[in-house]
């Protein structure tokens, strides 16, 4: 059935003017926000923490979530504008008209209701079809769709139990049950793994495909639009610095945010260099008069501090928000450029774990592990979750009782738990956590924290301080920092200070376990910069534990493979990620997102 | 272990969110509100008539002043009470004995129960079920039940009263601290001191005891209202140091009897009473939101 | 936790309470009889003449072994005999039982006033939140929470019985023998200050409740799929407002069982309260241990219940254990 409602050339969602404050206090937290969107045509809006990019997305639902409001502009789906309509008018709209798939499925599905009622719902309360036969008819069919099981039995099940990807797809369903004209995704496909991702990814660009369906899919994550969105819109501080074909986009890129965003994602070819960008983004209401990334950026002069740079078409369509993009794009894009050779180190082993398995409660979870980390070189421990691999770095550290098979490091035997170890070993072995806001005790000042690991080994008095403000400066904090509160440090400054104290008793090896995974990509590359280059100064042994495949290679020199709780492929970063062995690491790549597929 | 939570019988107070601001902060913000200052006001005031009422009572609270329950007159400002005692002198009297046993029980009450909470939040093993299952033993009744218990065996001595009333305290802290202190242990930064091989003594008190201050303060609150109740109430039901004693929650239980010719031996203990017990509920509750924070919003975008 | 699905929790649990009454059986019986020191001479005091302390000995079984006693305890507890009162010489069980109808009825009363009140209350105040009765509500039940009892009572009965008013009754008018319900005027200020002593607290409570509930991510789901408001609420959140609930209503039901020992004695009301102050006050130990073992097993029942009735309506706790 062809809808005519459209000429195929004319945009079905126009935004023009958004401008979203926070209540009663008239800063901003986006502003000046407009793109269009054809139907079919998938829009990627990208940014990182901060940037405003969920709110947006749920403006063009006419939602603002408790604490700020939608103070102006227009959200026009085939000529009616959401924006002014009352939320009488509005509640229809939503569901049948533009639909919202959100970021966590399992906390957006109610626990309580079997998925076959939450499905039907939709139907009835946007009166779709004209019997009840008519509406499970069409249940079956958005089940199917959405590669999910149609019969009733599935239909009975509650949420907990499918699986974090059928739930998302249950959440995809329905958002399309209505076939609205506008779906909003709020990056749906967060925590889930690579393959189950892959997978979404492709029934959404289905699903919009065939039933001319505009797309909004608002992600941090660059290499997993790049391969869904036709055009990309990149957000910074509230506001659109770019927008342009994702192609384009990410090949040459105008803005120099966009560009130094670009150089972070970490690759599967070409330069191995991670480049983060110093300082951090303008929150609501410390935004400068001028342009917002003036701060933290190469290009700037004075011309961009007075006034706010309008958004401008350049020669190909391209919109940026720059002064000097043409300038910016006569540059070559930070990642080009050859990979260097890695060396891979030789040596007697300073850790050795040698079969080890682990459990919890009984279930085994490690089997038989085998691995050596020489002196001085950086061993990636790859899996997705439920892989086993921060058991194991777990029970490297001794934060893990139920396990057998030895770990000897620097030829002592090392027992399960980290207090009965002997001080030395503790000493030589430190470990650096995931969650920056979690690691840090809120109630210690900075100096306190790093300090923590000399007072416990004995080291104190003027060692201790000489010590302590080397470690700061090491990783690029300043003296003021010290006295002060970890709620007062960005993500990126806590996990500085993670790796200050994790340094501080100058071990011999260092156990990252997703340290830069809580973070944004611009403030990961900056974070793996600074391990490698601690990494070699110091002659650190590290074994660095992460999900992201291509980051391995920025850091690295070789890599574990893990899956199910088995190592299932060892070897050379260079060897494994381009002639991989095992189906398993066949597979992972072949479904990572990346962004040489969108440039080649 | 049980998979609801364990709510149970006790209550727990309205959400609280352990936050990472510091205690200090939070006390500062919680004196912002009106209904901080305005509870402690009213328990200040209170505390001052307790501790400096009888320095000035015209009487001492045995004194005979008057016939029963006579009115008001020169020698008894607002009367006399069922013995001819001066109600006035009682009232100023009578407020030292319930504060100072309130105090105490629930300083009892706040450090084993806080100590007990953290030690079972911690142990995530058989010491936990071990010390919440004896928890339960002392939950199964209603606070006042066990002091009546105990007070039937060795009578109404107040060490017995206060230990009772700090007894049925602990269990209803250590449920509360327990709780506040299991997202506490689940966070990196305890790992990271086990990690380092920090003794679990310096875990407890240098890393989780200062991150649970702000809930373990609007239990103090929470806690000094109810043991005020508890201790006036077995007051008046009888059970006080002695029977004559000049104690608010006694004075209600002798005077009532004759409440509509007389009113104040009954009416001014009982507002007493009423404005300290409001007192301490609106500071606990003045730091209760201080420590959640004003704003719930999630995070923008 | 997969072993035995729900049955094995139930059973669990219930194995759990019984531990619990167990203990709570042996301290209360430790309490009472086996203190340190002859129970007899601190219960008839100094001036007991040798020979009343002998009967006195004899009565409590002093000369058995104290385990010997215990089960002889026990085991009377079990058939229903609690033995004799000390104080009045006739079977305990005889003497309490019309006592207990009549708190029943009482807690009866005042449950169906205070646990519709307190959920009502804390539901609208949570869905009307910030707004004029939330705002209003919140700050009246902070303040009455606060209260004691029987200050509740007592001022009650100031202003309604004897000083600002006299409409109502100052103490209950029950004529020995006779049931509450033939006073009913009587019960109105008793039934009155439990209300407002309960109620307040499990409102808070029930607000948080829903509150949570509300701002949930699902809820938040429920709306943009274009739902209406009154099928948000009814259809999503009040299911996950259940389990809740009944926790709520289980702690209501606790702390009238607990408000009513001093309430009684305020209005003279012929109940299990005041028999429990007239055994402590006549160191009347087989009434004193009898009603708190008779407290205990309630307030035990009452968790387990709620804790059962709350996985049963769960439907993630129901499959998952």
């Amino acid at each position: 059935m062809t809808d005519d409602r459209t000429a195929p050339d004319a945009p079905s969602v126009v935004v023009a003017g958004l401008r979203i404050e926070l209540t009663g206090s008239g800063r901003d937290v986006v502003d000046d926000v407009s793109f269009t969107i054809h139907p079919g045509q998938v829009m990627g809006l990208v940014g990182e923490s901060g940037s405003g990019k969920t709110t947006v997305g749920l403006a063009l639902l006419g939602h603002a979530r408790r604490g700020v409001e939608i103070v102006a502009g227009s959200v026009r789906i085939d000529d009616v504008d959401v924006l002014a309509l009352s939320e009488e008018q509005r509640r229809p709209l939503r569901g049948r008209v533009v639909s919202y798939v959100p970021q966590d499925p399992a906390a957006a599905l109610n626990p309580a209701l079997r998925i076959g009622t939450q499905l039907l719902e939709v139907l009835e309360a946007h009166d779709f079809g004209k019997s009840s036969a008519e509406r499970n008819e069409r249940v079956a069919e958005m089940m199917r769709e959405v590669a999910l099981p149609d019969d009733p039995k599935y239909l009975h099940r509650y949420p907990h139990e499918l699986s974090g990807g059928q739930q998302q797809r249950v959440g995809l369903a329905m958002a399309f049950a209505c076939r609205p004209r506008l779906i909003v995704l709020d990056e749906p496909t967060t925590g889930l793994d690579v393959t189950t991702q892959a997978h979404v990814l492709n029934t959404v660009r289905d699903l919009a495909g065939a039933h001319r369906v505009a797309a909004l899919y608002v992600s941090h994550d660059l290499a997993v639009v790049s391969t869904l969105a036709e055009r990309v819109a990149v957000m910074y501080a509230g506001r659109l610095v770019e927008v342009g074909e994702s192609s384009e986009l990410f090949a040459d890129a105008a803005h120099p945010y966009t560009r130094r965003l670009v150089g972070a994602i970490p690759r599967l070819a070409g330069s191995r260099e991670l480049v983060g960008i110093p300082g951090r983004a303008p929150s609501p209401g410390s935004r400068p008069r001028g342009c917002a990334f003036e701060s933290r950026c190469a290009f700037v002069e004075d011309a961009c501090r007075l006034e706010l740079p309008p958004l401008r078409a350049l020669d190909d369509g391209h919109m940026v928000r720059c002064l000097r993009a043409e300038e910016v794009r006569a540059h070559p894009m930070p990642f080009a450029g050859e990979a260097m050779a890695v060396s891979v180190p030789h040596g007697e082993s300073v850790l050795s774990v040698q079969q080890m398995s682990a459990g919890y409660r009984g279930v085994t979870v490690l089997h038989d592990i085998n691995l050596d980390l020489a002196p001085s070189e950086c061993l990636a421990l790859v899996g997705e979750s439920g892989s086993g691999k921060t058991t194991l770095a777990r029970s490297i550290a001794g934060l893990h009782a139920e396990r057998s098979g030895r770990i000897v490091l620097h030829g002592e035997e090392l027992v399960e738990l980290a207090r009965h170890r002997s001080r030395e070993s503790r000493r030589r072995l430190q470990y650096i956590f995931q969650n920056p806001y979690g690691s840090l005790n809120p109630r210690r000042t900075i100096d306190q924290i790093v300090r923590q690991p000399l007072e416990v080994f004995g080291i104190g008095g003027s060692e201790a301080n000489a010590r302590v403000d080397e470690m700061l400066e090491r990783v690029s904090l300043t003296a003021a920092y010290a006295s002060r509160y970890p709620d007062q440090l960005s993500g990126g400054e806590r996990q500085r200070v993670a790796i200050a104290r994790a340094l501080v008793s100058r071990p011999d090896v260092l156990i990252c376990d997703e340290v830069t995974s809580a973070l944004d990509v611009s403030v990961q590359a900056a974070i793996v910069e600074l391990l490698g280059e601690l990494q070699k100064s110091l002659d650190l042994a590290m074994l660095f534990v992460t999900h992201n495949l291509p980051l391995v290679r920025s850091i690295a020199q070789r890599v574990a493979v893990m899956s199910a709780g088995r190592i299932v492929e060892l070897g050379a970063v260079d060897s494994v990620l381009l002639e991989p062995s095992d189906d398993y690491t066949k597979r992972l790549l072949a479904d990572t997102p990346s962004l040489e597929a969108v440039q080649s | 272990m049980s998979v609801v939570t364990d709510i149970a019988i006790t209550p727990e107070p309205e959400s609280l969110t352990t936050t990472s601001r510091r205690s200090g902060s939070v006390l500062r913000d919680a004196l912002r509100l009106w209904r901080t200052r305005i509870g402690l006001v009213l328990v200040l005031g209170l505390t001052l008539l307790a501790g400096a009422g009888p320095f000035f009572a015209p009487h001492s609270p045995t004194d005979f002043a008057g016939p029963p329950f006579s009115n008001p007159s020169s020698a008894a400002r607002f009367g006399t009470d069922y013995l001819g005692q001066d109600v006035l002198s009682r009232f100023l009297w009578g407020g030292r004995e319930i504060l100072v046993m309130a105090v105490l029980a629930t300083a009892f009450g706040i450090i084993l129960g806080a100590i007990v909470g953290l030690l079972a939040a911690y142990s995530r093993n058989w010491l936990d079920d071990v010390l919440m299952r004896g928890m339960d033993v002392i939950l199964a009744f209603p606070q006042i039940m066990l002091a009546l218990v105990a007070i039937a065996t060795v009578g109404p001595k107040p060490w017995l009263i206060v230990l009772a009333v700090g007894l049925t305290t602990l269990p209803r802290v250590a449920r509360v601290t327990r709780g506040a202190a299991q997202p506490i242990v689940a966070r990196d930064f305890v790992a990271s001191a086990e990690a380092l091989g920090v003794p679990r003594i310096r875990i407890l008190g240098r890393e989780l005891l200062p991150n649970i201050l702000s809930p373990l303060m609007v239990e103090v609150s929470l806690r000094l209202t109810y043991s005020i109740g508890l201790i006036a109430g077995l007051a008046f039901l009888g059970f006080a140091t002695s029977t004559n004693g000049a104690n608010w929650g006694t004075m209600i239980n002798q005077n009532r009897v004759a409440v509509q010719a007389q009113p104040w031996g009954v009416v001014l203990p009982v507002i007493a009473i009423a404005l300290l017990t409001i007192g301490t509920g609106l500071v606990g509750d003045g730091i209760s939101r201080a420590a959640a924070g004003i704003d719930r919003g999630r995070s923008t975008g | 936790m997969h072993s035995g699905g729900i049955w094995g929790f139930i059973l669990r649990r219930v194995l759990l309470g019984l531990l619990v009454l167990v203990i709570v059986s042996v301290l209360v019986f430790a309490a009472t009889q086996a203190l340190p020191g002859d129970p007899a001479r601190a219960i008839l005091g100094r001036d007991a003449t040798p020979t009343s302390l002998a009967a006195l000995r004899a009565k409590l079984h002093l000369g058995q072994p104290v385990l010997q006693q215990y089960w002889t305890w026990v085991t009377g507890l079990l058939h229903g005999d609690m033995g004799n009162s000390l104080a009045n010489q006739e079977p305990v069980s005889t003497y309490l039982r019309p006592l207990l109808i009549n708190s029943a009825f009482l807690v009866f009363l005042s449950g169906i006033i205070s646990i519709p009140l307190a959920i009502g209350i804390g539901a609208y105040a949570a869905v009307r939140r910030d707004k004029a009765f939330d705002v209003s509500s919140s700050i009246l039940t902070l303040l009455l929470a606060a209260l004691p009892e029987f200050v509740v009572g007592v001022a009650l009965v100031v202003i309604f019985a004897t000083v600002v008013f006299q409409v109502l009754p100052a103490v209950a008018q029950i004529p020995p023998g006779g049931r509450p319900w033939d006073d009913l005027s009587g019960m109105v200020l008793p039934v009155v200050t439990l209300v407002i002593a309960v109620t307040p607290y499990v409102a808070r409570i029930m607000r948080a409740s829903m509150i949570e509930v509300l701002e949930s991510d699902y809820v938040e789901m429920a709306r943009l799929k274009g739902l209406d408001e009154h099928t948000v609420i009814i259809r999503h959140a009040l299911p996950n407002a259940l389990g809740p609930t009944f926790q709520v209503i289980a702690i209501n039901l606790a702390y009238l069982a607990g408000g009513v020992i001093v309430v009684e004695y305020v209005f003279n009301f012929p109940g299990i309260g005041g028999a429990l102050v007239d055994g402590v006050n006549n160191r009347d130990l087989p009434v004193v241990q009898a009603l708190a073992m008779l407290i205990a097993t309630l307030y035990v029942v009452l968790n387990l219940t709620a804790d059962i009735a709350t996985i049963l309506v769960t439907p993630r706790m129901r499959t998952t254990l």
